[in-house]
C-alpha cells in the first residue's frame, strides 16, 4: 500500500474515530485517502484549533487527539496548540506534512524546520524518511504520547514518504530502550511516606493534572479522607477532588482561595500528587509551605526537586502509588486527625468567596454563579486565558475529573473554544460549556464556522468586558493604572458575529439571565454564542509576582462577613506522643 | 551543595540525526552549562557514547542528568566521578616556524609532551597531542611563543576506571 494509505491505517489501528484537520500541497497524497476513507475528519478554519481541539478531545476524554496541518504555514499555525499541550501534558500526535525528502534543506516551497521547530515543545518527534517507517513511527508516537506522562507527538511527514509504496507489517513492536516510564513506586518510600503522614499533625494534599492523567480521583479521595488532609489543587488538578467536599480548599496559588493559600501555609506535610510547583502556584518559592514537609509523587523524575526542595520523592504512577498508600495506612490506628479536620473546615467556611450579586453590570462571580448552577456534574467546561479563566478557577465549582480543562502552563488565549469543540466531538453525551474573554475568542472565532458545519453543539460564553482584562488587572495594580493597549476600543457585535456563522446567539446583561440562557441553550442541541456583558471594573484578588501565597492584594468578599476567629487547638491525643 | 563544579556525563545514545541536536538544544533551552560535547559510535552498534562536559551545582547535575533521560533517544546518563575516570582528548596546533632553532625546540616539546608532528610545511607544523585537557593546556601555552596559527581541539571524552561500565 502506499504511505498515505498507511498513514490512515495506522491511525485507525490506535482506535482513532476523528481527527481534526486542514489540508495543504504537500498533504494532497494524504487527503486523498482521507476522502473515502471511514476516518472523520473536521475541517477546523485554522490549524491553532485543530491542535487545541486535539487537546481539548485528549482531556476530555483521555484517548490521543490527533491534529493534521501542511508543511510550512500549517506547521507554524499548529505550533502553539503544540505547546500548549506540552505545557500541560497533554496527549496528542500532530502529522505535519513536509516537503519532499529531495528538497528538504533547499528553502523548497512552504518547507520549515518542524523538526527543529517542536524539539523543545513536544515529548517527542518524528520524520519519516521512508514509506516502510510509517508504520512503526506512528505505533511508536501513540504509544509515548499516551504512556508516562502524556504529552505531544510531532510527526513530519513529506510528500514522497506519503505516496511510496510499502509492505505494511502484520506485527508492529515498539523499539524504545531510552523510554521506560517508571510505574510502580518504590515500597521503601510509600512506607516512608505513611510515616510521615502519620507523624504530621496538619497534613495537606495538592493535586495536580497528574491525578487526572493517572485517573486517580477515587484513590486521592480515599486517602484525603483516611487521613485527614484537606485538598487543594492546582489549576490543572481542579475537578480531580470535588469542591464541594468538605475538605476542599479549592485552588492553590497567584489566584488561589485563601482557603488554600492560608491552609498551605500552616500545613505541616505536604503530599504533591502529579503536580509541578510552577512558580504560578507556589508564589515565592522560599515563602512556599514554610512549615511543610514535603512529599512529592509524580511519574517524572525531572519534576522531583525542580522547583521546590522535596523531603520524600516517590516516582511512579499516582494511582498505583496512592492506593498502596492507602494500604500501607489503613493497617495503622489513628491516622485521622479530628481536630485538624474540624479547624480546616470552620477555616474554609469562614473565607468562602462570595459569589451573590446583584449588580448591573453583571459581576463575574455572579456569572460564574449562575455557570455553575445551570450545569450538571457531567458538563464539560473549558476556558479560555485571562480573568475569565480565573474567575472560573476560582469560583466555579467542579466536582469531577476531566470536566475542567484550561490552558495552563502556556496560558495561550484562543484555547477556550477550539477545546470545547473538541471536548463535545470525544464526549457528544456531554453538555461542554466554553467560557472565554471576549479578546481571547476574537482570536479563534472563525471556528464558528466548524462548529455550525458539524454540528458540534458547544456554548460559548463570552465574558464580555471590552478589556483584555487580566493585562488591565496588572496595569491597574502595579503599572499606576496606565491602561496601555489593553481597552478593546473597536469590537464586534458578539451576536451578530455568531448569527453571521449561522450561529445562535444571546445577550445576557442582568443577573438571572445567564442560568436562563445557557440552560436554553444546552437544551437546544445546537451550537450557541452567549455574550455575557460584565462589569470591566472587577478585580480578582491576587498574590503578586514575587509574594508568598498569603500576601493577597485586592479585596477578597467573603460569603460570611463577620467571622468569628477560629484558632487551632490540637486536643491531647494529637498532640500527646509522635 | 551550592558548590560549582566542573561534571563529566556520559551518555549512550541513539545514533540518529538530530540526537545532537536534541542533547544541545536542551542545555541552551534549560540554560545549563556547557563546556564541551564530543560524539562517536560506542560499542553497541546503533549506539553512540556522547561525553559532555558542563559546569553546576548538585541541584543543577541533577537536574541535566533527569532532563537528559528524559529525551526518548537517551539510553543512559552516567555522571562519571572525576577520580575513577580517564579523561583525554585530541588536539591539533598548527604553529609558526620563523626560524630552523624555533623548529627544533618545538619538536623538542613535542616530544616530552608525547606529541607527535604530524605536517610539515616551509614554514609551520602541525603536532598532534593526546592527553588530558590540563595537558594540552600546557603544551599550548607554551607555543604561543612561537606564535600558533590554528588550534583544532575534539574536546575531551572519557571512560570509567576497571572492569565497571555504565
Ligand atoms: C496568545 C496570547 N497572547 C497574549 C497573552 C497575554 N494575556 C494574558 S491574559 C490577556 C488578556 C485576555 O483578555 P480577554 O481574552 O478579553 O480576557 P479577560 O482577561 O478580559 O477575561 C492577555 C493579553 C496570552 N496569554 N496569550
Ligand atoms: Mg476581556
Amino acid at each position: 500500500m502506499k504511505g498515505s494509505q498507511a498513514i490512515i491505517k495506522s491511525l485507525t489501528d490506535e482506535g482513532v474515530d476523528v481527527v481534526f484537520g486542514y489540508p495543504g500541497g504537500v498533504l494532497l497524497p494524504l487527503y486523498d485517502v482521507i476522502y473515502d476513507s471511514d476516518l472523520k475528519h473536521i475541517l477546523v478554519r485554522h490549524e491553532q484549533c485543530a491542535a487545541h481541539a486535539a487537546d481539548g478531545y485528549a482531556r476530555a476524554s483521555g484517548k490521543v487527539g490527533v491534529c493534521i496541518g501542511t508543511s510550512g504555514p500549517g506547521a507554524t499555525n499548529l505550533v502553539t496548540g503544540i505547546a500548549t499541550a506540552y505545557m500541560d501534558s497533554a496527549p496528542i500526535v500532530a502529522l505535519a506534512g513536509q516537503v519532499g525528502t529531495s528538497l528538504i534543506g533547499n528553502d523548497a516551497f512552504q518547507e520549515v524546520d518542524t523538526i527543529g521547530m517542536t524539539m523543545p515543545i513536544s515529548k517527542h518527534n518524528y520524520q519519516a524518511m521512508d514509506s516502510s517507517e510509517i508504520p512503526q513511527i506512528i505505533r511508536s508516537s501513540f504509544y509515548i504520547a499516551r504512556t508516562g506522562r502524556p504529552g505531544p507527538v510531532v510527526v513530519d511527514l513529506p510528500k514522497d514518504v506519503q505516496e511510496g509504496e510499502l509492505d505494511y507489517p502484520e506485527n508492529i513492536t515498539i523499539d524504545l530502550p531510552g523510554y521506560k516510564p517508571t510505574k510502580k513506586g518504590h515500597p521503601l518510600q510509600v512506607k516512608k511516606a505513611a510515616e510521615m503522614i502519620l507523624n504530621s499533625k496538619k497534613p495537606v494534599i495538592l493535586a495536580g493534572g497528574g491525578v487526572i492523567h493517572s485517573d486517580s480521583s477515587e484513590e486521592l479521595q480515599h486517602v484525603s479522607e483516611l487521613i485527614g488532609a484537606p485538598v487543594t489543587t492546582t489549576l490543572m488538578g481542579k475537578g480531580c477532588f470535588p469542591e464541594d467536599h468538605s475538605l476542599s480548599l479549592g485552588m492553590l496559588g497567584m489566584h488561589g482561595r485563601v482557603a488554600s493559600n492560608m491552609i498551605v501555609d500552616e500545613c505541616d506535610c505536604l503530599i504533591a500528587v502529579g503536580c509541578r510547583f510552577s512558580d504560578r502556584t507556589t508564589g515565592d518559592v522560599s515563602k512556599f509551605a514554610p512549615n511543610a514537609k514535603i512529599i512529592h509523587i509524580d511519574v517524572d523524575p525531572a519534576e522531583i526537586g525542580k522547583n521546590v526542595a522535596v523531603d520524600l520523592p516517590i516516582v511512579g504512577d499516582a494511582k498505583i502509588i496512592l492506593s498502596h498508600l492507602v494500604r500501607v495506612i489503613s493497617q495503622t490506628k489513628g491516622q485521622g486527625k479530628p481536630d485538624w479536620v474540624d479547624y480546616v473546615k470552620s477555616f474554609r467556611a469562614s473565607c468562602m468567596p462570595r459569589l451573590s450579586f446583584d449588580d448591573t453590570p453583571l459581576k463575574p462571580q455572579q456569572v460564574i454563579k449562575e455557570i455553575s448552577e445551570a450545569v450538571t456534574d457531567d458538563t464539560i467546561v473549558t476556558t479560555d486565558v485571562g480573568q475569565n479563566q480565573m474567575w472560573m478557577a476560582h469560583y466555579f465549582t467542579s466536582r469531577n475529573p476531566r470536566k475542567f480543562i484550561s490552558s495552563g502552563g502556556l496560558g495561550t488565549m484562543g484555547f477556550g473554544f477550539p477545546a470545547a469543540m473538541g471536548a463535545k466531538v470525544a464526549m457528544p453525551d456531554n453538555d461542554v460549556v466554553a467560557v472565554c474573554g471576549d479578546g481571547g475568542f476574537l482570536m479563534v472565532c472563525q471556528d464558528l464556522a466548524t462548529v455550525k458545519e458539524y454540528d458540534i453543539p458547544v456554548v460559548v460564553c463570552v465574558l464580555d468586558n471590552r478589556y483584555l482584562g487580566m493585562v488591565a488587572q496588572w496595569q491597574k495594580l502595579f503599572y499606576d493604572e496606565r491602561i496601555s493597549q489593553t481597552k478593546l476600543k473597536a469590537m464586534p457585535d458578539f451576536v451578530k458575529l455568531a448569527e453571521a456563522f449561522g450561529v445562535n446567539a444571546y445577550r445576557v446583561e442582568r443577573p438571572g439571565e445567564m442560568k436562563e440562557k445557557l440552560q436554553e441553550a444546552l437544551k437546544s442541541g445546537e451550537p450557541t454564542l452567549i455574550d455575557v456583558m460584565i462589569d470591566p471594573n472587577e478585580i480578582l484578588p491576587m498574590v503578586p509576582p514575587g509574594c508568598g501565597l498569603t500576601e493577597i492584594v485586592g479585596e477578597y468578599k467573603v460569603e460570611r462577613e463577620n467571622p468569628s476567629e477560629i484558632t487551632y487547638r490540637p486536643s491531647a491525643q494529637e498532640t500527646g506522643g509522635d | 551543595m551550592d558548590e560549582q563544579r566542573s561534571h563529566i556525563i556520559s551518555a549512550l545514545v541513539m545514533h540518529r540525526p538530530g540526537v545532537l541536536q536534541r542533547v544541545a538544544g536542551l542545555f541552551t533551552r534549560r540554560g545549563f552549562n556547557i563546556d564541551s560535547i564530543t560524539v562517536g559510535p560506542s560499542e553497541q552498534d546503533g549506539l553512540a557514547r556522547m561525553t559532555i562536559i558542563s559546569r553546576g551545582d548538585d541541584k543543577v547535575l541533577e537536574q541535566i542528568t533527569k532532563q537528559l533521560n528524559k529525551i526518548i533517544e537517551v539510553i543512559k546518563v552516567r555522571d562519571l566521578n572525576a577520580d575513577g575516570t580517564v579523561t583525554r582528548e585530541l588536539c591539533l596546533i598548527k604553529t609558526h616556524t620563523p626560524s630552523e632553532r624555533a623548529r627544533s625546540e618545538i619538536m623538542q616539546y613535542a616530544n616530552i609532551f608525547r606529541g607527535r608532528i604530524v605536517d610539515v610545511g616551509p614554514e609551520n607544523l602541525t603536532l598532534e597531542i593526546t592527553g588530558t585537557p590540563e595537558k594540552i593546556d600546557a603544551l599550548i601555552d607554551i607555543l604561543r611563543g612561537f606564535g600558533i596559527k590554528e588550534i583544532a581541539r575534539t574536546g575531551p571524552t572519557a571512560i570509567s576506571r576497571g572492569s565497571k561500565t555504565m
